[in-house]
């Protein structure tokens, strides 16, 4: 369908000569490295960009778009990874908006509201219809948006890493979804980092590298290592080696720590534990169990109701953030658009952001450009950040070199504790495996890490302890090799420990 | 396209656009463009009296400009330079009604700064109640401004009023006054464009090139991040919106030692809210905004030369809202296709 792309930025070839043959009523998968030009690809097909060379056919039709308005006309819908909704609206005034039935001059909102609960009813597409988007879990904002494409008619439909911020709950719900959708003959393409999930969905793969297209796969022939080595250009280790390591002393204490959410409820409710150096303890959940709140008041983005937090014996609660680095706490935040950087900044003065103050980067209160340029320049070298330009503002890098850019800088101060969320969200499995190594190399060398993740194969892999938390609360501590997934399983549903042991 | 050759072509398409547009409007009440523009232009620079004039209004268009401006770069949306530029004129008369006999070095200097601290006070009032309630600057500033409004009509009706016929406050010390470095007529061209000017480099300075400079912007585009860069947010709204008032009290300090020699009620004139028309052309750029500002000072004293030819001079006012319709549109438009970029 698409033949032939090329799509040049400054600096760089996003796409360079791709073919991407998608058969109609097919669920297809694009894979490939962070920046290897999946998004690029599909924002050319969905008329945001157009390409420089190449050509376009839908339903054997040639086509060129000059904007997502043509896109739409021919049957295609994207859903982005991050949503485009109106907050404060409804679901179904967001499915509708822009394309309102009227009654005269008027909003017909009966016929709009029963428009969009066909639709939702028709694909197993649950959502509570009158919800605020705000107030909805992602999953369900994901399928706001699903019925949205939906009702403008879309045939083919783009889901750019849908699943990168669903719980492993909410991503079974959308595959039934998408099958549904396969059923009543809709053609999906399905970008998506996590290879267990393309072999469990997809018919066939698109396997992209720097730029082009380097493979084109069945699934059903194919296995995840093919996949990964295809991706990455050499063979992928999907689970690093740990080596056993005695902790040293108590680095974060937590005695008691009680935080509210936004809306002024309590998130995190009494919660007691320690890191020690050279350790990580992990903390696995379901996604909006106090964890976001935990985290943000131990660095110091959010108040602390009750309960201490001591740094080496030290008390550091509600200190800011500039104090906690100080200390050589550092954070590599869940959300990295929001928190860790500022997009619109050039990568090098992101690489700088919290120690932006300090010598050599600050001289008598003035920047020193030159020393801090040289500065991101090395860390690009050694976190192998691509493309290697200091210049590009943070928001023209890939998901994936974006994290890359905070995790270098995160790391790049000599850390003694590190808080790190959702690290490897939206990764591809390269990455994750640098990052990874990276997280164990520190705390060989004695730096105490938290780990939040939802993966729970992150947080097997790496913790040298395990807190399961569930309602603001931790429900039991494990070691990951006295454990089984389904006993931590058990305890993110809200069972404590000694119940399921008694 | 490069960002910053868009930033610099898109006001200056602008105005080309919109003085095209003008000038069918003219044809259309039945005169000749080119004639209207040309007595425009040489109302504005055909000699040194326009000349003089426009640079004169220029002076504290550039200050308020970069009040607002400046906000901008801090995420604040400053409306009130009017009220700032009204508490630094009254403070700056004030204080220098009673310099006499202080030589000029000390004088000039002293109500320039207590002009300065009028407008920085009174924004530093909105800068708190935003850091500490939350309360929103664009509704405490017009609340400010209505405040400083009655307040300096009160003062020159009331105890400071001198002389009959409009009410106006006494005449400022002689050594308080700026001296001028060019008479025309009438007219004096003071230092205070040599000062507007300055300001305008300070500010360039400022936000390029210190620290503190990178943590207004980084508060300016995302507060979130910036916060976790341990940057304090309400330390930053405080500041920022002294500075901002800082440089609009200027704008009423200068007014008051160059020009009128003391307070009227007419002396800010709605040239605080030009600022904001200003800030939106110059991009909120402090050079942008120099040129911005003598954009509009020249439209203005252009126009009564334009009306000697029979077109009304209210033609700029739809030039003035044609540009700053396009420059806002651009924004706008620029803010939905960054949204629509938003980044894996
Ligand atoms: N507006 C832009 N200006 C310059 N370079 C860009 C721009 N947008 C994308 N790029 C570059 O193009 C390349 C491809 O980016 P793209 O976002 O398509 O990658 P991706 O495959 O979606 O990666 P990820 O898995 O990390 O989301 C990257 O090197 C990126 O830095
Ligand atoms: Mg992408």
């Amino acid at each position: 369908m698409m033949k032939g792309i090329v799509k040049k930025f400054p600096g760089v070839v996003a796409n360079d000569h791709v073919d991407l043959f998608v058969e109609k009523g097919e669920i297809h998968a694009v894979v490939g490295e962070n920046g290897a030009g999946k998004t690029t690809l599909m924002n050319q097909l969905y008329g945001l960009l157009k390409p420089d060379e190449g050509e376009i056919y839908i339903f054997g039709k040639k086509v060129s778009f000059s904007g997502p308005g043509d896109a739409i006309k021919h049957k295609i819908g994207m859903v982005h990874q991050h949503f485009m909704l109106v907050n404060n609206l409804t679901a179904f005034e967001n499915v509708v908006l822009g394309m309102e039935p009227r009654k005269g001059i008027f909003f017909d909102r009966k016929r709009a509201r029963e428009e969009v609960k066909k639709l939702s009813e028709e694909y197993g597409l649950f959502v509570d219809i009158d919800a605020k988007i705000e107030d909805m879990p992602v999953g369900m904002q994901q399928r706001v948006e699903i019925i949205k494409t939906l009702l403008r008619g879309a045939e083919i439909l783009i889901l750019d890493e849908p699943t990168a911020v669903l719980t492993p709950q909410e991503t079974k719900e959308l595959f039934e979804i998408l099958r549904k959708l396969k059923q009543s003959g809709k053609t999906i393409i399905f970008i998506s980092h996590k290879l267990n999930e393309v072999m469990e969905i997809s018919d066939r793969i698109t396997v992209m590298r720097q730029g082009k297209a380097t493979g084109n796969l069945i699934t059903s022939q194919t296995n995840p290592r093919e996949i990964a080595r295809l991706m990455v250009g050499r063979d992928v280790v999907l689970t690093v080696e740990k080596t056993s390591r005695e902790p040293g002393e108590v680095i974060l204490e937590v005695q008691d720590l009680w935080v509210k959410d936004n809306r002024g409820l309590d998130a995190v409710k009494g919660v007691s534990f320690a890191v020690r150096e050279g350790e990580i303890v992990g903390i696995a959940g379901v996604a909006g169990n106090g964890q976001t709140e935990l985290v943000e008041a131990l660095t110091g983005l959010r108040r602390v109701e009750k309960g201490r937090v001591l740094f080496r014996k030290h008390e550091i609660t509600g200190k800011n953030p500039k104090i906690l680095r100080d200390f050589g706490i550092f954070h590599i935040p869940e959300d990295r658009l929001r928190r860790g950087l500022v997009t619109a900044y050039p990568a090098y003065f992101n690489v700088i952001l919290g120690r932006h103050m300090m010598f050599p980067f600050s001289k008598n209160g003035f920047l020193d450009h030159k020393e801090i340029r040289k500065f991101a320049e090395e860390l690009f070298e050694r976190f192998d950040v691509r493309p290697r330009n200091v210049d590009l503002p943070a928001e023209n890098f890939s998901g994936g070199n974006q994290q890359k850019l905070i995790v270098a800088r995160e790391l790049s101060f000599s850390p003694k504790l590190l808080i790190v969320a959702q690290p490897t969200r939206g990764l591809d499995v390269g990455a994750i495996e640098f990052i990874h190594r990276t997280l164990l190399s520190m705390r060989d060398s004695g730096v105490g890490i938290l780990l939040v993740s939802m993966e729970l194969d992150e947080i097997f892999s790496l913790s040298d302890r395990i807190l399961v938390v569930y309602g603001g609360e931790i429900m039991g501590e494990v070691k990951p090799e006295e454990t089984t997934m389904e006993e931590v399983g058990l305890m993110m549903t809200g069972h404590r420990l000694e119940e399921i042991r008694r | 396209m490069n960002r910053r050759i868009w930033a610099f072509l898109v006001p200056i398409l602008s105005v080309v656009f919109a003085l095209i547009v003008a000038a069918v409007i003219i044809v259309l009440i039945g005169q000749n463009p080119l004639v209207a523009y040309k007595a425009m232009v040489l109302g504005a620079f055909g000699n040194v009296q326009a000349f003089t004039d426009t640079i004169i209004k220029t002076t504290p268009l550039i200050l308020t400009g970069l009040a607002v401006g400046f906000g901008f770069r801090a995420g604040l949306f400053n409306i009130g330079a009017e009220g700032q530029m009204i508490m630094g004129g009254i403070l700056a008369t004030v204080v220098g009604m009673n310099l006499r006999g202080i030589p000029p070095a000390l004088a000039v200097p002293l109500t320039m700064l207590f002009g300065i601290l009028g407008g920085m006070a009174w924004a530093s009032i909105a800068g708190y109640l935003k850091a500490k309630t939350g309360a929103h600057e664009v509704v405490t500033t017009i609340m400010l401004n209505w405040i400083a409004s009655h307040l300096s009509s009160y003062l020159i009706t009331g105890p400071l009023a001198v002389g009959s016929g409009t009410p106006k406050s006494p005449e400022i010390a002689p050594s308080a006054k700026l001296p001028p470095i060019l008479t025309v007529g009438a007219m004096e061209l003071t230092s205070g464009i040599v000062i507007s000017v300055l300001s305008a480099f300070l500010m360039y300075i400022l936000l390029e090139k210190t620290t503190t400079g990178y943590e207004v912007k980084a508060v300016g585009f995302n507060p979130y991040a910036a916060e976790y860069g341990g940057i304090s947010i309400s330390k930053n709204i405080v500041m920022c919106m002294a500075i901002s008032g800082a440089l609009a009290g200027l704008a009423g300090a200068l007014e008051v030692m160059g020009q009128y020699h003391r307070f009227l009620g007419t002396l800010s004139g709605g040239k605080g809210f030009d600022g904001i028309s200003i800030a939106l052309i110059g991009q909120n750029h402090p050079i942008g905004i120099i040129f911005a500002a003598l954009l509009i000072a020249a439209l203005r004293t252009g126009s009564n030369n334009m009306q000697f030819v029979g077109v009304p001079k209210h033609i700029v006012t739809i030039v003035q809202g044609i540009v700053i319709f396009l420059v806002a549109a651009d924004r706008i438009v620029r803010t939905i296709v960054i949204r629509k970029k938003v980044k894996r």
